[in-house]
């Protein structure tokens, strides 16, 4: 009989399929696992609204599950609580960085208008002499930056609170 | 008229805002006049058809009649949209793009903002998740507005002539009826006129520091709210229906 704990360690092998270096573990996307009656249910939360990666998040749950043996898996969305970047673990954090992606920073409130962009140190030199080149980056989650020192251009995975 | 029927009634109206928007926005993919802004104008359409997934669902569940999002978004005619006027307009230049955009994310971070405080759990919810998305876009828009109305004389220009084209458009954001009244009796959704006058504040204050000049002329144009669209939005629909009209419960 399988438990919650094995449900658990079992979906650490389920990675974002945008960000492969993270398992959905890391990032935070899985809010409960239950066990009744021969039915797991997982409950994910969604990144930002129109993560396409949700979907394949999903069937991905469901078909590491059956590979362990855990037929009959229900995959739930939940809205709330939202997610925020706070709930990114420190081991994906320090994995983000590794693999080229500047993990979230703190920073202010979004709702002050033209606050300057947060400084965020660049992921292969570590200066932090570097600049926002876009809000707006390759997916939804992330912001485009350039190091002034070593040139590198790399995505931030920027903060959402 | 019961407390389920208005807030169908209110939720499809924000939701078609936010699906005809995002399909207007995601008409630059790909077209973008530099590749940052290509990028930033298509996460934002992706972040608005995220949102009308999110309400259309929560919609077809407080309808009951077995429509889900996908069922609304695809299978209704023009009459049955209830966005506003302001989302359907065509992009027309960069600058009224981001003027349109500006208008809206101005109104939507202020409703999203009480709308979080909703006393309906799963709308509170919805407008927590998109309010976080929402105040990037502002960011974005104000920027930007600020940048071509303060710019070269060109942009300056284009993007005050594209204020004057909208601006009779922007009314209707605070359109109410018996729906609103009842809802915000019950504490569910907020009252207008206050999202009206910090709107019209916050507007200005950003017009005055982007040099443009808010029309003079008062007439309004509305209708969107009960289903009276302008030309543009058959042609809107025409193009996001085709797949399900031309194959019926097609999946892929
Ligand atoms: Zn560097």
């Amino acid at each position: 009989m399988v438990s919650e704990q094995d449900i658990w360690k079992y979906l650490e092998e389920v990675s974002d399929p945008e960000i492969p270096v993270l398992t959905i573990g890391d990032l935070g996307v899985i809010r409960t696992i239950s066990l009744e009656n021969e039915l797991c249910t997982v409950v994910i939360t969604p990144t930002y609204s129109g993560c396409p990666a949700m979907k394949v998040i999903e069937e991905d749950i469901i078909s590491k599950l059956h590979e362990k043996g855990v037929p009959n898996v229900k995959v739930e969305l939940t809205l709330s609580p939202a997610w925020t970047t706070d709930w990114i673990t420190e081991n994906g954090r320090a994995k983000l960085l590794e693999y080229g992606i500047a993990p979230p920073e703190d920073e202010v409130d979004k709702s002050v208008l033209f606050a300057a962009p947060t400084v965020v140190p660049c992921p292969k030199c570590g200066s932090r002499n570097t600049r926002m080149i876009s809000q707006f980056g390759s997916t939804a989650c992330k912001a485009h930056y350039q190091c002034n020192d070593c040139l590198e251009p790399y995505d931030y995975f920027k903060c959402l609170k | 008229m019961e407390t389920k029927e208005a807030l169908f009634e209110y939720v499809l109206r924000i939701g078609d805002d936010s699906l005809i928007l995002g399909h207007r926005v995601s008409e630059w993919c790909g077209h973008g006049p530099i590749l940052e802004e290509d990028i930033a104008l298509t996460n934002i359409a992706l972040d608005l058809i995220g949102q009308a997934t999110n309400l259309l669902d929560y919609a077809g569940q407080l309808e009951g009649k077995g429509r889900d999002g996908d069922a609304l978004a695809f299978l209704r005619y023009d009459r049955e949209y209830k966005n506003l006027l302001l989302v359907e307009q065509t992009n027309g230049d960069f600058g009224k793009t981001i003027l349109r955009q500006f208008l809206f994310d101005a109104y939507r971070t202020l409703l999203l903002t009480r709308l979080s405080k909703s006393t309906d759990e799963q709308l509170s919810a919805i407008a927590v998740k998109s309010l976080k998305e929402t105040k990037y876009h502002l960011k974005h828009s104000s920027e930007w507005v600020i940048r071509l109305g303060d710019g070269t004389e060109d942009s300056h220009s284009r993007i005050q002539s594209s204020l004057d084209a909208l601006w009779k458009y922007t009314d209707e954001i605070f359109f109410a009826n018996e729906v609103d009244a009842l809802l915000e009796k019950e504490g569910i959704i907020p009252s207008m006129e206050g999202i009206k006058n910090e709107w019209t504040f916050f507007v200005s204050d950003i017009f005055a520091e982007a040099g443009l000049v808010i029309p003079t002329n008062n007439w309004k144009q509305e209708g969107g709210r009960t289903g009276r669209h302008t030309e543009h939005l058959g042609y809107l629909l025409a193009e996001l229906q085709y797949m399900q009209r031309a194959y019926p419960d097609m999946k892929w």
